[in-house]
């Protein structure tokens, strides 16, 4: 890949100027994202760069978006909404879909084909589809509940709206989980039934913490769908389970406060902190699978 | 003869074997049931239903079912208006409905297909009592007892025998109506000889008694009936044989009878109320879309209209979904091509890389594709405005004057390069780890059998990359159409999708069966593409991150 010492100076030019495009599509794929950053210190209400920003003056910069985020009952509501619904959604498919990850990875199983078609079909549907099947489906099923089941109406909000993130989660798991079962070896469980532990036991001290690190990746997976999801919500739920998504939805349509680049900033490090997860998990698998970590 | 095999236990080894296979798979399945239940119930079921929503269209049979009835025997063509008896049925249709207040709905439903139509509902709706009244107000002069609901009760209420089947209609009619349960108590129940000898009165009073008792929850005996068991009365007397009858408020009846009382003339009735009411239009729709299914809400997905001489296109001037169609596929192609140049040349560099540099390139590509997509959008919302980053800059370097800023967002443009920008990631992982596999030392092979950078390039490397080109753009075509978020945010009104019109008809326009029929469409489309997407790459080979 690098350059070879006798190359024209045609090849030179073009090797510097492929090199430049390319930092340019890598510049276009970051840019967007670092210049949240910096703008959601703006210690004005605008959305671009002030010019005591740009001369650095300490007096440009100030928390007040954060302040307005950490004290603002709107966002607070938000939040702990969104913190609510993504974990119990995630908890939902991790436990459901690596059970049925491990019943996939078996063989011998009938209509295996369909089986798999229908528990991905969460992921392949767009979003604005499954939103309106589940805008129909969840507003009867809501009404059951409240009318038939005499439950209140904010937890059945929850609970519409934890299902639908759950079931879209749940695709992210299969797909994690079973590729990490194609690597698992099976002669290890024998090994255990062997040695006199029951299948439970077997599950839980051999093949969990082997196949783990695919589980937690897919329950980030799913744990990132539901915290990012916002169409889905904005037609299954209603203004109290307002999730952060939803709230900065609002805020860009309606074009309001600044703080949603404060509240993005926050969610740039929290992704940045679950990649790294991600990418230690996939390395320690494959390490545990005996291939070269890449 | 061979003995058969056996097994440890003494069984023969087939069948033990066939068991421990049964076993398996069974285990197997035990495993995957709750998940396969949980996705069915709260993910296909959901769509399964708004699938059946696009066809489903009852609520004109449910709101008029007798005028439905009596219109099936009228012919559209011919250019007539409906008999007598069809406005008889749509009176006292209408005046069900309107007493639920179910008559603006269903004129919501028909202005999809005929505009003015919910007006006409509307306003009909309120009038109906002038046209009860023409026979209300002479039989009340004529004897005050009428105007008691306690008289209705004692000559409608079952006395020897209830007219059960009488009940059970009505109670199915107000149930549909209504949408609601009517199995509750009524304390009522239509005598079965006054049923036979005024049938449309005890139709209409028993309509009225269930609907009080379920809906309002009164005791039909004390309280008054509609005005509308005034003209079914007295229609009912006109051809009735009261001879025989000795029951309760025999010579009210027969008072009522000999004095001849007006009955409206409903045609000139409802042509009073509303001229429309004197065309063949009107009837002609409901007669249409009449049906407990239709494929109307299809037809109206596609700018076309289902008419009494079958289907009918909208104008070219206002043939807004066709073209909305259109562009959301032309954009999602141009998506998908400027998604390949941007995406082809990282993905190319990464593959050539050594892993270090490359990994560490990697995460540059894997932070966009992690980062919160309201995150991104709000970010392309910030660059694109025209007090925005991009501008700022523009104007800083004085490439663009200050007053003549660039507009980039709120178009096709904006939409493009935010939504290029976000699926981006979904073009290089693919066609990176299509491009890992290629041997570099094929390259070298064609350059040392003396072809030119690019001829090795152009005949050598691309024909190979070419599945990862494909799988790339494929996954990203179908994430394009189906996009909402995005192109409402910076789309505007030019650059928007046919997601958006979706969420438009759910949560603005209420016309749901539109909304689930260009959702069956849009669905049709992403399914057929998933499939071709299988046969090429293989859903199998979807890899995450």
């Amino acid at each position: 890949m690098g350059l070879p010492p006798y190359a024209t100076l045609g090849q030179r030019i073009w090797y510097y100027s492929f090199r430049v495009i390319c930092g340019l599509i890598f510049f276009f794929l970051i840019a967007p994202i670092v210049v949240v950053m910096p703008l959601s210190f703006n210690a004005q209400d605008f959305f671009t760069f002030t010019p005591e920003m740009l001369r650095l003056d300490p007096a440009g910069y100030s928390l007040k978006h954060y302040e307005d985020f950490f004290t603002n009952p709107q966002w607070q509501l938000a939040m702990k909404n969104s913190l609510i619904i993504a974990p119990i959604a995630t908890i939902i498919s991790v436990s459901l879909g690596t059970l049925a990850a491990i019943g996939l990875s078996q063989s011998h199983v009938p209509f295996k084909g369909t089986i798999m078609a229908i528990l991905i079909s969460p992921m392949i549907v767009p979003l604005i589809i499954s939103a309106t099947g589940m805008f129909f489906f969840y507003s009867s099923l809501g009404n059951w509940m409240e009318g038939t089941l005499g439950l209140d109406k904010g937890f059945v909000g929850y609970v519409k709206v934890i299902l639908a993130h759950a079931v879209l989660g749940i695709p992210f798991v299969i797909i994690t989980v079973t590729a990490t079962l194609v690597g698992f070896d099976r002669s290890l469980t024998r090994a255990a039934a062997n040695m006199g532990a029951g299948p439970v036991t077997t599950f839980f001290r051999v093949q969990m913490p082997l196949i783990l690190p695919g589980v937690i990746s897919g329950g980030l997976f799913a744990f990132i769908t539901s915290f990012d999801e916002v169409v889905v919500v904005l037609f299954v739920g209603s203004a109290s389970q307002k999730t952060l998504p939803w709230q900065m939805f609002i805020g860009l349509r309606e074009q309001i406060s600044p703080t949603i680049l404060a509240v993005a900033t926050i969610l740039v490090v929290i992704s940045i902190c679950l990649l790294t997860t991600v990418e230690l998990l996939r390395r320690r698998s494959e390490r545990l699978r005996g291939m070269s970590p890449g | 003869m061979a003995e058969a095999m056996l097994a440890a236990d003494g069984t023969p080894l087939k069948r033990s074997l066939a068991r421990a296979l049964r076993r398996q798979k069974l285990r197997a399945l035990g495993l995957i049931a709750p998940l396969l239940l949980f996705v069915l119930i709260t993910f296909i079921v959901p769509i399964a239903s708004m699938l059946f929503r696009s066809v489903e269209n009852e609520i004109v049979s449910n709101t008029l079912p007798y005028t439905v009835e009596s219109l099936a025997s009228w012919d559209a063509d011919q250019d007539t208006l409906p008999s007598e008896d069809t406005y008889q049925a749509m009176f006292f249709d209408m005046f069900v409905a309107a007493e639920a207040k179910r008559h603006t709905r269903l004129g919501t439903r028909l202005n999809y297909e005929t505009t003015g139509l919910s007006s006409l509902f509307r306003q009909s709706g309120r009038k109906l009592d002038d046209i009860a009244d023409i026979s209300y107000k002479p039989l009340e002069d004529l004897d005050g007892a009428w105007d008691e609901g306690e008289t209705w009760y004692a000559l409608m209420n079952a006395r020897d025998g209830a007219d059960t089947a009488l009940m059970a209609t009505q109670r199915a009619r107000i149930a549909r109506l209504t949408d609601t349960e009517t199995n509750g108590v009524v304390n009522f129940a239509p005598d079965a000889e006054v049923a036979a000898l005024l049938p449309l009165a005890a139709r209409e009073y028993t309509a009225w008694a269930i609907f009080v008792a379920t809906q309002d929850g009164r005791d039909p005996a004390t309280r008054d009936p509609w005005e509308a068991v005034a003209p079914a009365l007295l229609i009912d007397l006109q051809s009735a044989d009261l001879g025989g009858y000795d029951g309760p408020h025999a010579d009210l009846l027969r008072a009522a009878q000999a004095a001849n009382l007006p009955v409206p003339n409903f045609t000139d009735a409802f042509a009073d109320v509303d001229k429309d009411w004197g065309n063949p239009e009107p009837w002609a729709t409901i007669q249409t879309h009449s049906g407990k299914y239709t494929g109307g809400y299809f037809l109206n997905a596609v700018d076309a209209q289902k008419t009494a001489d079958g289907m009918a296109w909208q104008p070219e001037n206002k043939q807004i979904l066709i073209t909305l169609f259109g562009r959301t596929i032309w954009m999602s192609v141009l998506i998908m091509c400027s998604c390949i140049l941007l995406g082809y040349p990282i993905a190319w560099l990464l593959a050539n890389l050594p892993m270090r540099q490359a990994n560490l390139l990697l995460i540059l590509v894997l932070l966009p594709f992690w980062t919160s997509l309201l995150v991104r959008t709000s970010a392309w919302k910030v660059m694109l405005q025209q007090q925005g980053v991009i501008n700022d800059v523009l104007v800083w370097i004085g490439l663009v004057a200050d007053d003549n800023r660039l507009i980039i967002i709120n178009n096709q443009f904006g939409t493009i390069v935010s939504m290029t920008h976000i699926l981006l990631p979904f073009m290089i992982l693919p066609m990176y780890s299509v491009m890992q596999t290629i041997q570099p030392s094929y390259l070298r092979a064609a350059k040392s059998l003396g072809a030119t950078n690019w001829t090795a390039f152009w005949r050598v490397y691309f024909p190979q990359s070419i599945p990862g080109i494909g799988a790339g753009s494929i996954l990203v075509f179908i994430l394009a159409i189906g996009y909402y978020i995005t192109p409402e945010i910076v789309g505007g009104t030019k650059g928007v999708f046919i997601s958006n019109r979706i969420a438009y008809h759910i949560s603005s326009s209420l016309n749901w069966g539109l909304a689930a029929a260009l959702g069956t469409i849009l669905l049709a489309a992403v399914l057929i593409l998933y499939w071709a997407y299988d046969k090429i790459v293989g859903i199998d080979n979807v890899k995450l991150g």
